[in-house]
């Protein structure tokens, strides 16, 4: 099938974004990552012009580990998934416009890793050495957790959500969740007064203006507002605790 | 000499984080070194489980059978001590990864639960979903970032390894790195390399590993004297579907929980790995599933819809129980194939997987470079000629662990530290690899480099895969060859200074060339059939000539790999004839 493939482009990230147009003839089963690697070996423009090829990040290409997430006519989605049949005759690709761009599709999402820290979204265990099994998890705490569990920060829930933006440094609620996920496992509840502590710090969970678009934007179903929900509650029970205690 | 030492660790998978978290441990400071952040590395891919042998059914299972079972699964070209080890320290790994939070699916007690797996009768398999190898992943980047806050782990994301620093004792003391954004290209000081960078899927073009998994530092340390081994053992795994950028894996765990594999004969269906193979039925070694669905396909013409795919079928299962269980990699069928795998069996065909060959080790990890060490499927030592499922989660986890702390002893017997080189050896390395890249952009011949990868994968999966025959493997070798000469004839295509892809690809395809030599001629000259190497001009196993190990030198003046072989250490299993029917 014939596509047209419209790509915005920036050499760097200081450099100015243009425009580079290509038309391709992909199978019908194509994806948007065949697109671009199919762009890669033959670069040239509908003006015939031989450009350089366009960069872009992918790894697993099933939709697990995350890196190829862009905007795929104006949806932030996995490129991967992204079957060409699905996109119509015009794919317009750009970067994710939440994080800085490195280059053309490429942008830097180091501030999600920054907030897993912020947090401290680990189970703080004493060692590797052999301590035998963990606590016990009972099926329904596993379901919750595995799901909570299956976030792969892509960052699409905050390319969605308009509390993310030059005006404020909101963790977003792809790190919101997690929280919840280490706070609901026996071990990890040791520690959660902390990582309450750090929600409700500058850019934590107050930032959220409920606008519920990440839930509706995650790729994996995580029960994002679920969890932001049920963090509000435990923050606020917290603090009143907290206030009481002082 | 402990204090100030530094380690490097190449690869943020599985048995780079372990590796980072034991150093850590052992109060060493690390410096992780890896292409994408760790949590996206290929490791995420590990759909079906971890083989821990804890007998949490009652079925009688124990450490010692998982490693029997390991090494004839392997067809005893494994050295036994080292996966006598693993299978022992088995049971420990998954009680830690379950205590690093790791949401495995639970009985209704609220205990591990365990499914089967190929090559088994036994429930050994732990497993999260169908997405176990990404929850393992994370658990262990949550602990590798618990270290980072402490101080201890400084990361290098977004840096390609692009040569070890060995001093002129043969001693490795660092590496040269190039940032893949900036185009930095720079030296690091270390007086331990830990090799993790996965597999090479990428030299067949299209297989079910990422993109990421070229081989690439292997072949860089291969060319720099590092011993290479069994590089010819490479696992075809039987269920995958096609697709035009990459064969999607579907995980042996569907058979494990009950799927079969089915095509039509005589208009009816036809069960064939459960008529051929009525003890292990389904769950037969992956080699074997492979050769029969591609006899069935390929020589018997009875694909379904006459293509080369066979039916996997789930649809006799619940669809709650398929849920639980296997969510994840029925919704990557559903997804990429827009077919609904509950109600309709699946189209698979085999796919390449896994190396089981790689850089050869010692039992401390340590490769023929002191200091030099790998772990993961980048090195060669748990699993002989085939891997059984849902081993290398384990093999990877173990081996860094052995790492981890084999480090601090090596650390103890060293004279001299990386600070004490002059800088002269290290601007020398980064030397050479600055002219090799200028060189690289210096190309501005006819061929287009993805032409020409995409020309080396398929002369590989054609000629060095399921069934692999003399003469085609030498015509591969001279079309290697060829390759490799018209690869000084490349476009570079990219002259831009920042964020260049086609640049470390280019250095990428340099490298799969060398690399798909060295798996080449290993196939041509193993005259025998064993685990996933199979010819059918010699169909049995040979024991007295070839239970050896391959070992691949690069000689620098003909450019190519002399082979030799080495012993096997069989001392705990007597090698008997592997059979599965």
């Amino acid at each position: 099938m014939k596509i047209r493939v419209i790509v915005e482009r920036r050499m760097s990230p200081v450099s100015t974004p243009y425009i580079n147009e290509f038309d391709l003839d992909v199978e019908e089963s194509a994806n948007v990552i065949s697109v671009l690697m199919e762009i890669r070996r033959n670069p040239v423009t509908v003006s015939g012009e031989k450009v350089a090829p366009v960069s872009f990040e992918c790894s697993c290409l099933e939709e697990v580990c995350g890196a190829c997430t862009m905007n795929i006519n104006g949806k932030a989605r996995q490129a991967c998934s992204a079957l060409v049949k699905d996109l119509g005759s015009k794919i317009y690709l750009s970067p994710l416009r939440k994080f800085p761009v490195l280059r053309d599709l490429i942008v830097d999402r180091k501030r999600i890793f920054e907030g897993l820290r912020r947090v401290k979204a680990w189970i703080p265990i004493d060692g590797t050495h052999g301590l035998g099994p963990g606590p016990k998890v009972s099926e329904k705490t596993q379901r919750i957790g595995y799901k909570l569990s299956r976030c792969m920060s892509c960052g699409v829930c905050m390319e969605a959500c308009p509390q993310v933006n030059d005006r404020s440094n909101f963790i977003g609620p792809a790190v919101i969740a997690q929280v919840l996920l280490f706070n609901l496992h026996p071990t990890g509840a040791m520690i959660k007064e902390d990582r309450l502590e750090a929600l409700m710090d500058e850019g934590g969970i107050s930032e959220c203006g409920n606008a519920q678009n990440c839930v509706k934007a995650c790729p994996k179903q995580v029960p994002l507002t679920f969890s932001i929900a049920k963090l509000n509650r435990d923050t606020l029970f917290y603090s009143i605790k907290r206030l009481l205690d002082s | 000499m402990s204090s100030g030492c530094e380690v490097i660790v190449v690869g943020g998978g599985l048995a780079g984080l372990m590796a980072t978290i034991v150093a850590c441990e052992n109060n060493l400071r690390v410096k992780l070194f890896t292409l994408l952040p760790a949590k996206r590395s290929h490791s995420v891919c590990a759909q079906g489980g971890i083989n821990a042998s804890v007998n949490t059914k009652g079925e009688g299972d124990s450490p010692e059978i998982h490693f029997y079972e390991t090494v004839y699964g392997g067809d005893f070209l494994a050295n036994q001590p080292p996966v006598k080890a693993m299978c022992e320290n088995a049971p420990n790994i998954v009680y830690l990864l379950d205590r690093m939070g790791v949401m495995f699916n639970r009985t209704p007690e609220g205990f591990l639960d365990f499914r089967r797996f190929g090559g088994t009768q036994y429930h050994r398999t732990a497993f999260a979903g169908a997405t176990t190898g990404q929850q393992i992943l994370y658990a262990l980047d949550e602990q590798v970032r618990r270290f980072e806050s402490s101080g201890l782990v400084k990361k290098y994301t977004g840096w390609e390894f692009l040569r070890a620093v060995i001093d002129d004792d043969n001693i490795c003391r660092g590496i040269v790195a190039g940032n893949i954004h900036t185009q930095e290209i720079e030296y690091f000081k270390a007086d331990a390399v830990v090799i993790a960078t996965g597999g090479l899927g990428m030299i067949f073009g299209k297989s079910t590993n990422s993109v990421i998994c070229t081989g690439s530092a292997q072949s860089i340390l291969y060319k720099q004297g590092v011993k290479y081994a069994n590089g010819e053992f490479i696992q075809v795994h039987p269920t995958a579907i096609a697709g035009g950028d990459k064969l999607r894996l579907i995980s042996e765990s569907v058979r494990g929980e009950g799927g079969r594999i089915w095509t039509y004969k005589d208009g009816k269906p036809w069960y064939f790995l459960e008529e051929k193979y009525p003890k292990y039925g389904n769950l037969v070694p992956r080699d074997i599933a492979s050769r029969e669905i591609f006899n069935v396909c390929v020589n018997m013409g009875l694909g379904i819809d006459g293509k080369n795919q066979v039916y996997l079928d789930v649809t006799h299962i619940d669809r709650q129980t398929l849920e639980y269980k296997l969510g994840g990699v029925l919704e990557i069928y559903e997804k990429f194939m827009g077919e609904d795998p509950y109600t309709k069996p699946m189209k698979v065909f085999p796919a390449v997987h896994y190396t089981m060959g790689g850089l050869w080790v010692d039992y401390n990890q340590m490769t023929n470079i002191p200091g030099l060490f790998a772990a993961g499927e980048c090195e060669y030592q748990y699993h002989g000629a085939n891997r059984l499922g849902a081993n290398s989660l384990l093999s990877c986890i173990h081996g860094g662990m052995v790492v981890g702390k084999k480090i601090p002893e090596y650390l103890k017997g060293l004279d001299k530290s990386c600070a004490d080189i002059g800088e002269n050896l290290f601007e020398r390395e980064k030397k050479s690899v600055l002219s090799k890249f200028e060189r690289y952009k210096s190309l501005k011949g006819k061929e287009n480099p993805y032409h020409l990868h995409k020309e080396l994968g398929e002369l590989m999966t054609e000629n060095v895969t399921v069934i692999r025959y003399n003469d085609k493997l030498k015509m591969t070798i001279e079309k290697i060859k060829e390759l490799k000469e018209r690869f000084n004839k490349i476009d570079i295509l990219d002259n831009s200074d920042f964020g260049n892809q086609t640049l470390f690809y280019v250095n990428q395809l340099a490298n799969m060339l060398d690399l798909a030599l060295v798996i080449t001629k290993g196939a041509l000259l193993r005259n025998e059939s064993r685990g996933s190497h199979y010819k059918p001009e010699f169909p049995q196993r040979d024991d007295e000539n070839f239970l050896k190990t391959t070992i691949a030198i690069y000689d620098e003046k003909n450019d190519e790999p002399v082979i030799s072989y080495e012993e096997v250490d069989t001392s705990l299993i007597k090698p008997v004839t592997r059979k599965y029917d």
